[in-house]
């Protein structure tokens, strides 16, 4: 389980996130949403160890884990999958699945993983993840190199970002799968998700403003530029 | 042939397969050499080299050409040609390993000139590496040249492994109606080494193309300098990709220049230097690997 105690972070005197407290059970689909500039991204990057807060405290499963380095949060099963792909030059779809895996692994197991995100093995395997992939192919290579990892908690921002809604629809039921194993905690926008949640964490200007089931949060959420209910955009 | 030259043979080819043509070149002298059916390895009349003739249409053969040097205060300069028959589709495979455990600067220097006929493919693989345990320099410096005639194609995959202190590289092309010369070069330099590569290729016919991909990783306080110059003479297409991986102290200077003489020429450039992005490392952190290790397979994935 994860917690957060009183999450702050500030940058430049200006406050990102104030006063985050949060319990996230294993095996629950949890999404955290709210306008740009919420403080989504930078939440979850504190959880990973890519951003340390400014102050307070993040527990896994009972362990202070504030301190840890990205590598040694990743050794306890948190998983992380970027909303931009990072491209590696010379570096192939195979290597970063191999490196995920911790293994030099079979055709069989790759062929797998890559088609859980509708990537065909014999069209992907060997190709290096640089400028040559579309955004969308590097956005599931992407989500590809996190399932692959045995995790406990699989953080995911913005998996929509860059994917049409038919193979969206598919990486949908691949979440769900994924909930057996392990947590998700998905940043994102994105309403069809939101149906799959078991709980929406309403993030505004730094602060939890709700946190409900899909039914409740409804009533809050007008629309994805604002958290107000009853303004008049479209 | 000695167990020394053996092991220094398997740093730069990793298994040659002795059912085809090859010359072994140690010392300055050839110590091994195979001829086959469609392939002729003639010593050059003043000793300074090999002529190899592929005959026409031989597919698929492989031709090994190694040098090896294991005498300290040695310089060798060599001149291999390679006459490539029509229609021919062949694997060349070369390389030069020094081991100098003396003081006195062991020194190689092959030029490599490649005659390709009509509609000839040659894939070409050049491997350096160099080793020492005291302080005799090891000094590679290759000159390839390449004529290529019409419809013809070739690839040069060359890679400095390690330990060369100082090397000048020089690749220069001609090339006719719609040939094709695809080039990726890999240096890893560390220490006080010093690598400067320079290509010259002329797109001379009317539909010919050329890619050059090059990538450097200096780390230590080495030097690198990249030098290329891509004239487009005709209709034709050229692409330059320069990237750099500093680390430490290494250095890298980079001059892509691309000449257009014709209103048709299509030719682009990109170079990039740096240290490794801190994404890249981030990323491959997150699946578990320290930094230092994130490193090492980012340097393993870019030199592949």
């Amino acid at each position: 389980m994860l917690e957060l105690i009183n999450i702050n972070y500030e940058i430049d005197g200006k406050k990102i996130l104030s006063n985050i407290n949060l319990k996230i059970d294993t095996k629950k689909i949890v999404i955290i949403t709210g306008p740009n500039g919420s403080g989504k991204s930078t939440l979850s990057k504190i959880i990973m160890g890519i951003i340390l807060p400014t102050s307070g405290k993040v527990l896994f499963n009972g362990v202070d884990i504030t301190n840890y380095s990205i590598d040694k949060r990743s050794k306890l099963g948190i998983s992380y999958a970027f909303q931009t792909p990072i491209r590696f030059k010379g570096m192939t779809v195979k290597d970063i699945i191999d490196i995920s895996l911790g293994e030099n692994s079979s055709i069989n197991k790759i062929s797998d993983i890559l088609n859980e995100v509708g990537l065909n093995y014999k069209e992907y395997i060997n190709r290096e993840l640089n400028d040559r992939l579309s955004g969308g192919e590097l956005k599931r290579i992407e989500i590809a190199s996190v399932i692959a990892k045995k995790s406990n908690l699989i953080i995911l921002d913005e998996p929509e970002a860059g994917i049409d809604l038919w193979s969206f629809n598919n990486l949908i039921n691949l979440f769900i799968k994924k909930k057996n194993d392990s947590g998700l905690l998905i940043i994102s926008h994105q309403q069809k998700l939101f149906k799959i949640a078991d709980e929406i964490i309403l993030l505004d200007s730094g602060k939890i403003k709700a946190r409900e089931s899909y039914i409740d949060i409804k009533n809050i959420i007008c629309c994805n530029k604002c958290v107000n209910k009853g303004c008049n955009h479209e | 042939m000695s167990n020394i030259d053996q092991n220094l043979l398997n740093k730069v080819i990793e298994n040659i397969d002795y059912n085809y043509a090859y010359n072994i070149r140690s010392n300055s002298r050839s110590i091994q050499r195979k001829i086959t059916d469609n392939v002729n390895i003639v010593s050059k009349e003043d000793n300074t080299g090999i002529d190899i003739y592929v005959q026409d249409n031989t597919k698929f053969e492989y031709i090994y050409i190694p040098v090896l040097i294991t005498e300290s205060g040695l310089t060798d300069i060599v001149y291999n040609d390679f006459h490539i028959g029509k229609n021919s589709n062949v694997y060349i495979v070369a390389g030069c390993a020094i081991k100098n455990n003396g003081k006195s600067k062991s020194e190689h220097n092959g030029i490599h000139r490649f005659y390709l006929e009509e509609g000839s493919v040659v894939h070409y693989i050049e491997n350096h590496y160099a080793e020492g345990h005291n302080h005799g320099s090891k000094i590679i410096n290759p000159i390839t040249e390449v004529y290529l005639k019409k419809d013809s194609f070739m690839d040069i995959k060359s890679v400095q492994i390690k330990g060369v202190n100082y090397t000048k590289r020089i690749t220069k092309g001609i090339l006719e109606d719609n040939s094709t010369l695809e080039i990726t070069e890999k240096i890893m330099t560390d220490g006080d080494e010093k690598a400067d590569t320079i290509f010259d290729i002329k797109l001379k016919g009317i539909d010919s193309s050329c890619n050059v991909i090059s990538r450097s990783y200096a780390t230590g306080s080495s030097k690198q300098r990249f030098k290329s110059s891509i004239y487009g003479n005709n209709k034709s297409y050229a692409h330059v990709e320069c990237d750099a991986i500093l680390m430490d102290k290494g250095r890298v200077e980079a001059i892509p220049r691309i000449i257009a003489n014709d209103v048709n020429a299509n030719l682009s450039h990109e170079a990039s230097i740096g240290k490794i992005a801190k994404d890249q490392l981030i990323k491959l952190m997150t699946l578990g690997l320290t930094e230092k290790e994130a490193e090492k397979e980012i340097i393993k994935g870019f030199l592949k």
